[in-house]
């Protein structure tokens, strides 16, 4: 695995005919031009036929955009752990589901304003993160992998007994209309909550780049490459395994609660080991390790599981004979066979196709003429 | 007295299950480094082909005497083909990817149940088993269910079998060796992907085994059943230190007897909930599990 230094460095090897200077130096700034088109899109009318199914600013459209745009967050905190320090934690979806349901029953039991509320349920799941992360980590490899599935397992099943009455159980339990803002209830209020998810994944994409960027972000390259070099290094990976854990847990605590705003309510599906195995199938879709993969893996995935579930249910899939029909009509069959493919055929995620396509462009370009390439250089 | 006696005689029969799907579990794993979460789907294709044989599906298959042995027989059997179809087309094209494989399985473990449930639907069925085997016996004051006895029977069978084979056996030594130190073995010039495909037929078998006798122990089967089954023996097989039959034997009772007592004399629930403090109490104490060996 390569960082994301390979995929700048590569098209430097190319014939510099292939992308030229001007166009190469502008398209530097496609992130800011997309986050501007972000930002405006609840004010567009644009249709998007097969994409979306109402013109973009509508309510529902931006809902789902804010969905995709939440889950790519989400993935992208979650790869500080499987991409950045080469942490495979299955029980991602604890701190996630601990920030809204700690949020919301502190709403709901305590009366206290939302914004209180969110400081609490987000210091509740950095303080688990904290005491679970540093059992876990005691185990290396597939056993903290396992451990931490145990422990978000143990959430799950608290969740859904429900004792005391706090999570709802299986129905999960909406959030208090009258304790959040005004701005934030109600379907007029979408393009809110909207901007609001969009701030989450600006923020999220701040943090792991800053993080990937500090020292402690190379201890943990180093952690991820051979960890038994870093402690010759006469470095504790201990530690910085604990900081990278509770910094994606608290990322999650927080994904957690713009969820619980999006959805208007804590559910208990959050909790769940598909839960966190579906931000697992997102990071590797997109590309674990690149500061975009996850992003995009997120956004791919949230789109095509809500897309998928519209054309499981659709008139052209009803009209297949019994063999295409059954396995069409389940979303997550579909996405399942798609992830053992792209672990097969697109090792690197959805971001590496590109640097992919370009290098067998060029073998094949000097495959037919070997002698003039060498010839010029 | 009765009560405990009905707790430990369910308690074991939890936990035979649960032996039955870490063995192969903690083989593979500790031979490979692969977590495998197709298990489960493992176990539920065992469950389903069982539960599709006894239902009349499959001539000379039933309910009942031979045709349920048969049927047993038949759903193991499937468990055991996709296993070995499992390693060859998914695993071993990951040969020298081990987290990919990890994630390849993860793959395999959402497919499968949703097309259990697409075929069958996503609610449980009731499960056709012998009469004899649906009714309880009289011990020591508590009237126990034959078919915790049938599971405990089973686990002890594959125990056997499986301590046989390893100890006894060329293939069981190469196992063995393997799940010690991989690169000695191969460097001595062994093919260790036979004997991967090998431990996964084996690990396939005894989930596929352990599916069909769970549809008795739960009276139904349902699409998530090898899910959440799958969990618990992850618990079993770190806690009995990974790669080790014997470590995930001891693992599963103590895991099948706390979670039956707990549930009993606590509120539903906190039985679960107890397995996994027991596993970070363990964990604490010592984190390379029962058996010492290193995770």
């Amino acid at each position: 695995m390569t960082t994301t230094a390979s995929t700048e460095a590569r098209p430097a090897a190319a014939p510099p005919a292939a992308v030229p200077g001007p166009l190469r130096r502008h398209a530097r700034w496609w992130p800011a031009v997309l986050l501007a088109a972000l930002v405006t899109a609840p004010y567009s009318s644009l249709p998007l036929p097969g994409l979306l199914d109402g013109p973009l600013g509508s309510p529902g459209s931006l809902q789902l955009l804010a969905l995709c745009l939440l889950f790519g967050a989400l993935a992208t905190g979650y790869d500080l752990l499987l991409g950045r320090t080469g942490l495979l934690s299955f029980g991602h979806a604890l701190y996630f589901a601990t920030g809204a349901y700690a949020t919301n029953t502190i709403m709901l039991e305590a009366g206290l304003p939302f914004a209180l509320c969110a400081v609490l349920g987000l210091l509740v799941g950095v303080l688990l993160a904290a005491l679970l992360g540093s059992v876990s980590l005691r185990m290396s490899g597939i056993g903290f992998s396992m451990v931490t599935l145990a422990f978000a397992q143990a959430g799950s099943i608290l969740v859904e007994r429900d004792p005391g009455g706090f999570t709802g159980g299986e129905e999960g339990r909406a959030a208090p209309a009258e304790r959040l803002p005004a701005w934030l209830v109600g379907i007029g209020h979408t393009a809110d909550l909207y901007w609001i998810a969009l701030a989450y994944l600006v923020l999220t994409l701040a943090v792991v780049h800053w993080a990937v960027r500090s020292p402690t972000g190379r201890v943990w390259e180093g952690i991820r490459e051979n960890e038994r070099r870093v402690e010759v290094l006469g470095l504790r990976p201990y530690g910085f395994k604990l900081v990278a854990f509770v910094l994606a847990g608290a990322l999650a605590a927080l994904g957690g609660i713009v969820h619980l705003l999006l959805t208007g309510g804590a559910t208990p599906q959050t909790t769940t080991s598909d839960f966190t195995l579906s931000l697992l199938v997102m990071v590797v879709l997109g590309g674990s390790g690149t500061r975009w993969g996850p992003l995009v893996g997120g956004v791919l995935y949230t789109w095509a599981d809500h897309r998928l579930g519209d054309l499981a249910g659709s008139d052209a899939v009803a009209g297949l004979p019994a063999v295409l029909r059954v396995p069409l009509s389940q979303p997550l069959f579909l996405l399942g066979t798609l992830f053992v493919l792209v672990v097969h055929l697109l090792p690197g995620g959805v971001v590496r196709l590109p640097g992919r396509l370009r290098a067998a462009r060029e073998r094949s370009r000097r495959a037919t003429a070997p002698r003039r390439s060498t010839a010029k250089l | 007295m009765s009560t405990v006696v009905l707790l430990t005689l369910t308690g074991l029969g939890l936990g035979a299950l649960y032996f039955l799907v870490a063995s192969g579990l903690s083989l593979i794993f500790g031979l490979m480094d692969v977590l495998n979460f197709a298990h489960g789907a493992l176990l539920s294709t065992g469950a389903y082909g069982t539960w599709w044989a006894a239902s009349g599906h499959l001539p000379g298959a039933g309910p009942g005497g031979f045709g349920f042995v048969l049927a047993v027989a038949f759903g193991t059997a499937v468990g055991t083909l996709a296993a070995v179809l499992l390693e060859l087309a998914v695993i071993r094209p990951l040969y020298e990817r081990p987290r990919e494989q990890v994630l390849a399985t993860v793959g395999v473990g959402l497919a499968v149940p949703a097309l259990l449930s697409a075929i069958w639907g996503a609610d449980a069925r009731p499960f056709p088993g012998p009469a004899a085997l649906g009714g309880t016996f009289g011990l020591l004051g508590a009237q126990v269910p034959v078919n915790r006895l049938v599971l405990i029977a089973a686990a002890l069978v594959v125990l056997a079998a499986l301590r046989l084979f390893l100890g006894r056996t060329r293939h069981g030594l190469v196992v063995r060796a393997g799940v010690e130190d991989r690169p000695m073995v191969t460097a001595l010039g062994i093919d260790v992907r036979r004997a991967f495909t090998l431990v996964f037929a084996i690990g396939g078998a005894a989930a596929a085994l352990g599916g069909a006798l769970g549809g008795l122990y739960f009276g139904s089967v349902d699409p998530g059943q090898g899910t959440s089954l799958l969990i618990f023996a992850f618990v079993v097989v770190v806690m009995g230190g990974m790669g080790s039959v014997t470590g995930a034997a001891a693992a599963s009772v103590g895991v099948g007897l706390v979670q039956q007592f707990a549930n009993y004399y606590t509120t539903a629930g906190l039985g679960d909930l107890a397995v996994v403090v027991l596993l970070a109490a363990l964990l604490l104490l010592r984190p390379r599990g029962l058996t010492g060996r290193l995770a």
